[in-house]
């Protein structure tokens, strides 16, 4: 016997959103031509259906009419989807006999007529109404999850994200790609506003992830792939070899001083290039973990094998292993924090300003390791050429706010430019010259760290500075380099003469950001960064559930917003793991058997190998585990034998045909 | 002939609908939810502004995109077709977006063998970050079908239907 | 014997095959015509037009009607026994989708018309003459029916009760249909009497078939050797079989040959050129355009490929230029 068929008797709900929506589009008109659809019980509309009178009419709605589906048009199902889903629930239907319009985002927002945008809000809540009819009852899938974290990057948002979550009691894989964690923050002398010593603030935070019993720290790797979904991914890691056994090294530099290179000759790239590493070497005294690691461009024996090994026969614990090789170990994790941080800009991009030209031009960072008492000149401002200047010019936004290189504000250079100034006057006495296009001081006491650069006598120039050279027209500029800058407070263009060029380079996405992205199923914005779900409302989480971003890889940020992010991100993690499991949307796939030929059209299309072919049955099968909810098999299958919830072929027709009815 | 006849009536009738009366074109579009309908989220949020011609049909991803969708759309009245996915690498499921470029590749020539003409159907990789993207496309997509005139298949249906018997009395009916 | 169930056989646009299935039957034959009073079948018996205007309307219990509707007269013929018959039953692959006729469709009338009295090699047609639908000579007048614009499927012009599928269907499909009418235990209307899996789910040749198909080239079996014991399509062979109905023992694939769609779609599917053209495309193993179109090179004819007879009954039904 077949099934009465259900009386179908849907509630139309038109949203105002304040002016938002009723603004563009005539929701009188709209909730009009709903309740003429067939199937249309109740149609109304209602200032914010969001709020908790709309989401009661809703509940009232379906008890005393009766209603068993639900359409709201009112925003993106990415923002209210969950919302009224709960409230259709909550009138005790199935939630997923509702479905939502977006008429804001899709509609009123993007359309200037309002008869246009009237009539396409009313084609698309009849496309609803098509649809919901062929809803079904369906239930969300819990998963268990798994409570360990991985956290990606060791600078400060990664410390602070992995020390966060290790003191809640989670198991934290903290990976970095350097030999080191610390990141960029570790090269700052001091940081701004407030000058505390950069390595006095993070070296704590660093030894405490070496010693915390929940952190396994694995430097000197990195995340080669990625699977499974929130709450349950494996990932492997690639550890690279660094012919240094961490379990053995001591970090006693014992093996540095017998190196067959009697001399560091090599540029220390902790220190930017300007002092001088041996091919086994220990990055920063404070380095984490403290091991030496050899590099394998650099080493003698692993590049020749000729070598008389002089660091091995050093070693009285044996730490030294050339045999290593890079090795792939596999965890399992509920959750990922990305905290890959970001790349200085390369300012030989802006040949305009002479870096790499004159070796008297320097990045910023290189100041940073200039001035920090244990850099490469031990904190005194001497140039290349052994001078000491007298006059120094620090140039903003390089790299920042400009057509052909970058468009965007780095936020933190102006802040970081004034601290320089102040750091090299303090440290050389010279004169110290700022060029600026506008000063960016919004954070907390920061405008009166500029404030007081300004009575410390630095010179503030207000203009873009259009070129750095040595070209001598005056014998003042004898020796020196000229910057020549229009100033636009004097409305006049100068020519200033210093001995030292401080570049405040911005802010850039990592150069394999588009790599690291892909591997992570995550998106990024026009300008590389990784882009966060929602601007405001889901800033550390991403369009894949269970992945979360903290700090300067999802957008340039100071050390305090970085912080505060990784504990956003941190939190949003335990949010999730301490829940237990994870609620997947049922939007997967399915096969029905008998329909099933065995055709196997399906079984290569999954991405995620949740098809597979049952012999003894001769059918294809969905492992609903599995499955992910792309639909792709589904649109795929020849003989329509495949079938997605939420997405079923029914409700795609009726949409279609629901659009464009006549309205 | 009464076939040539009849297509020249059917040509009037498209002119007399396509010319400055005008004729909207109708254009429905299949967007991937995380990159081109997140995208068109986007271009609302920054309050872009674009012809109100397409409608938009949420799939998870343009891999579900089924080519009956795209045929049923034509049939049905639309004028256009828009698919909306993730860029080639990008996709959030990894290689659906591939499988739909393989399909669009054929439906092209077997629609233009159809006398669909290439601009009604067109396919679009529009990230997440590319609401401006969303902005050009459609409105450059209306303007090349609105140029093409209406396609109108049901009406084509309808018309061509008058040829049988039963039609024609139904119509005779009426007139009566 | 008139208490006997009537039935009626007819054809429309079509090759005569479907004729023959019902031959086919053999000996069978014998216990239809045991079971029935055949009233009605022009290619077998002498019944005339008038026989059938004759009989009250609902007179008929079914008829079994082959062949696309393609000129008037046919669809008169059409309306005719639909008013005569209790069931009337799509019989075939042309009354069901069109069949071959509806390849028709991609060509406007005139255009056809052109090329068979004018334009194709064979033709000597001086005088360009083209058949009238009347013709008048010595005071008597004659007249022919108006040919159709485009080929329709039965269902296009009449309401269908059933649908037996096939070019042609099978003698063992059209018993187990009969033996359904006459038990008086019908499906629900419209269903088509073959099973609802693709013909996969029957061919022999399923087990050789592997698990990651991915086409580097199509080939065409008039320019290539099928071998005999492997999965046609896996061979790169366009084998409609994973978008066909089954039912017809995969003949076809036995004889070698690649399923060519006969059957239409499982009822599922709405187009069953699109659902093909979406399986194949889909597992092409290229990713980049160049290359996708390199192998799509392999299918120079994709409505003549995937439509090869359900054109008229697909959601597009014919060219938009043909009217």
């Amino acid at each position: 016997m077949s099934k009465p068929v259900e009386e179908i008797r849907i509630g139309v709900y038109v949203c105002h959103c304040g002016t938002n929506i009723a603004g563009m589009v005539d929701v009188k008109n709209v909730a009009d031509f709903a309740s003429r659809l067939p199937g249309v019980t109740v149609s109304r509309e209602y200032k914010y259906m969001c709020s908790d009178p709309g989401q009661e009419l809703i509940r009232q709605d379906i008890k005393e009419h009766r209603l068993n589906r639900i359409v709201v048009a009112s925003c993106s199902p990415l923002l209210h989807e969950e919302t009224f889903r709960a409230a259709t629930a909550k009138g005790g239907l199935n939630p997923f006999f509702f479905h939502l319009v977006n008429i804001r985002e899709h509609d009123s927002w993007v359309h200037e007529n309002r008869q246009d945008a009237t009539a396409k809000a009313n084609a698309l809540v009849h496309a609803a109404v098509e649809r919901v009819r062929s809803h079904k009852a369906l239930t969300k899938k819990q998963v268990p999850v798994n409570p360990a974290v991985l956290v990606v990057g060791g600078g400060i948002a990664g410390i602070h994200a992995a020390l966060t979550l290790a003191n809640a009691g989670k198991k934290v894989y903290l990976v970095e790609r350097e030999p080191t964690i610390g990141g960029h923050m570790a090269k700052f002398d001091k940081t701004f506003p407030t000058l505390d010593c950069a390595a006095c603030i993070l070296t704590p935070k660093m030894s405490s992830v070496k010693s915390h019993k929940n952190i396994t720290l694995w430097s000197y790797s990195e995340v080669s792939r990625i699977e499974g979904y929130v709450g349950n991914f494996e990932v492997t890691v690639r550890r690279q070899p660094r012919y240094v056994r961490e379990d053995l090294c001591v970090g006693c530099m014992e093996c540095i001083d017998a190196c067959v290179f009697k001399e560091a000759k090599f540029p220390n790239e902790f220190d930017e290039g300007l002092g001088k590493r041996k091919p086994i070497y220990v990055p920063f005294p404070q380095a984490t973990p403290k091991v030496a690691v050899i590099d394998p461009d650099r080493c003698l024996n692993v590049k020749t094998g000729k070598c008389k090994k002089s660091c091995v026969a050093s070693c009285d614990r044996g730490a030294i292993d050339f045999t290593q090789k890079p090795e792939d170990r596999q965890i399992k994790v509920g959750a990922v924090v990305v905290a890959t941080g970001f790349k200085a800009f390369d300012a030989k991009r802006s040949p305009q300003y002479g870096y790499g030209v004159y070796p008297n031009v320097y990045t910023s960072l290189e100041v940073e390791r200039l001035v920090n008492a244990s850099g490469p000149t031990s904190g005194e401002v001497v140039l290349r050429d052994g001078r000491h200047p007298k006059t120094v010019g620090i140039i903003h936004c390089v790299g920042s706010r400009e057509e052909h290189t970058n468009r965007w504000c780095s936020r933190v250079c102006c802040m970081y430019s004034l601290k320089l100034a102040h750091l090299v006057k303090e440290h050389s006495g010279a004169e110290v010259f700022n060029f600026y296009i506008d000063m960016r001081t919004p954070g907390k006491s920061f405008e009166e760290f500029y404030q007081k650069l300004l009575k410390e006598g630095v010179h503030f120039v207000r203009g873009k500075v259009a070129e750095v050279n040595d070209w001598v027209l005056d014998p003042s500029e004898q020796g020196k380099l000229v910057i020549r800058v229009e100033d636009t407070l004097l409305g006049t263009v100068r020519r200033i003469p210093v001995d030292m060029v401080v570049l405040g380079v911005g802010l850039e996405p990592h150069a394999d950001a588009q790599e690291v992205r892909r591997l992570f199923n995550i998106s990024c914005g026009t300008e590389g960064f990784f882009l966060e779900r929602h601007p405001k409302l889901a800033p550390v989480n991403t369009f894949t559930d269970g992945i979360f971003l903290a700090g300067c890889c999802q957008g340039p940020k100071d050390i305090p917003d970085t912080v505060a992010q990784a504990g956003a991100a941190a939190a949003e993690a335990l949010a999730l793991i301490d829940s237990g499991h994870v609620e997947l949307e049922p939007n997967t796939a399915y096969i029905v058997e008998e329909e099933c030929s065995g055709c196997k059209s399906c079984v290569p299309l999954c991405p995620y190998k949740a098809i597979s072919y049952v012999e003894d049955k001769k059918k294809a099968v969905i492992n609903e585990a599995l499955c992910k909810g792309c639909g792709t098999c589904v649109g795929a299958c020849p003989s329509s034998s495949i079938k997605q919830n939420l997405f079923e072929d029914e409700q795609v027709f009726s949409e279609i045909r629901g659009v464009l009815a006549d309205v | 002939m009464a076939g040539a006849m009849l297509n020249l009536i059917m040509e009037n009738q498209t002119s007399t609908n396509g010319t400055a009366s005008g004729f909207e074109p109708r254009i429905v579009a299949f967007f991937c939810n995380w990159c081109t309908y997140t995208a068109a989220d986007l271009a609302g949020v920054s309050r872009l502004k674009y012809a109100a011609n397409v409608r938009v049909v949420r799939v998870m991803c343009s891999g579900r995109v089924d080519p009956q969708f795209i045929l049923d759309a034509f049939a049905k009245g639309a004028d256009g077709v828009l698919i909306g996915g993730c860029h080639p690498g990008d996709c959030h499921y990894i290689e659906g977006n591939y499988k739909l470029l393989r399909r669009v590749r054929l439906l092209h020539r077997m629609l233009r063998d159809m006398g669909i003409e290439d601009d009604r159907f067109r396919l679009e990789w529009i990230s997440a970050a590319e609401g401006e993207k969303v902005k050009t496309v459609i409105n450059d997509m209306v303007e090349k079908v609105r140029k093409l005139g209406p396609l109108q298949l049901p009406q084509r249906f309808r018309d061509g239907d008058k040829e049988l018997e039963g039609e024609q009395l139904k119509a005779e009916a009426a007139h009566v | 014997m008139s208490e006997k169930p009537k039935v009626g056989f007819y054809w429309c646009a079509s090759c005569g095959g479907c004729e023959e299935s019902v031959v086919d039957l053999a000996e069978g034959i014998l216990d239809v015509v045991k079971a029935v009073d055949i009233v009605f079948w022009p290619v077998a018996m002498d019944f005339k037009r008038k026989d059938v205007e004759a009989m009250p309307d609902g007179a008929i219990l079914a008829t079994l009607l082959n062949g696309a509707v393609r000129s008037g007269e046919q669809e008169e013929m059409v309306r005719l026994l639909r008013r005569k018959s209790k069931l009337l039953i799509a019989y075939g692959s042309c009354a069901h989708t069109g069949g071959i006729p509806g390849l028709a469709n991609q060509f406007s009338r005139e255009e056809i018309l052109k090329f068979v009295y004018q334009e194709s090699p064979s033709t000597a047609n001086e005088k360009n003459t083209r058949p009238q639908t009347r013709f008048a000579e010595e005071g008597r007048e004659t007249h022919l029916p108006e040919l159709h614009q485009v080929v329709r499927s039965l269902d296009q012009v009449v309401e269908v009760d059933y649908y037996l599928p096939g070019c042609p269907p099978t003698p063992n499909l059209l018993k187990n249909a009969l033996g359904v009418l006459l038990s008086g235990k019908l499906p629900p209307k419209g269903a088509v009497l073959a099973p609802e899996t693709a013909l996969c789910n029957e061919c022999p040749r399923k087990d050789s078939k592997p698990q990651d198909v991915a086409f580097k080239e199509f080939k065409r079996p008039h320019l290539a050797r099928i071998e005999t014991d492997k999965c046609i399509l896996a061979q790169g062979f366009m084998c409609m079989g994973p978008a066909t109905r089954a039912g017809c023992g995969a003949q076809c694939v036995q004889g070698n040959m690649p399923c060519t769609g006969c059957f239409g779609a499982t009822s599922r599917v709405r187009d069953q050129g699109a659902k093909m053209l979406s399986s194949v495309c889909s597992n092409i193993d290229p990713k980049e355009e160049p290359e996708i179109d390199k192998v799509l090179e392999g299918i120079p004819d994709p409505v003549g490929t995937f439509y090869r007879y359900g054109l008229a009954r697909s959601l597009l039904r014919r060219k938009v230029s043909t009217v």
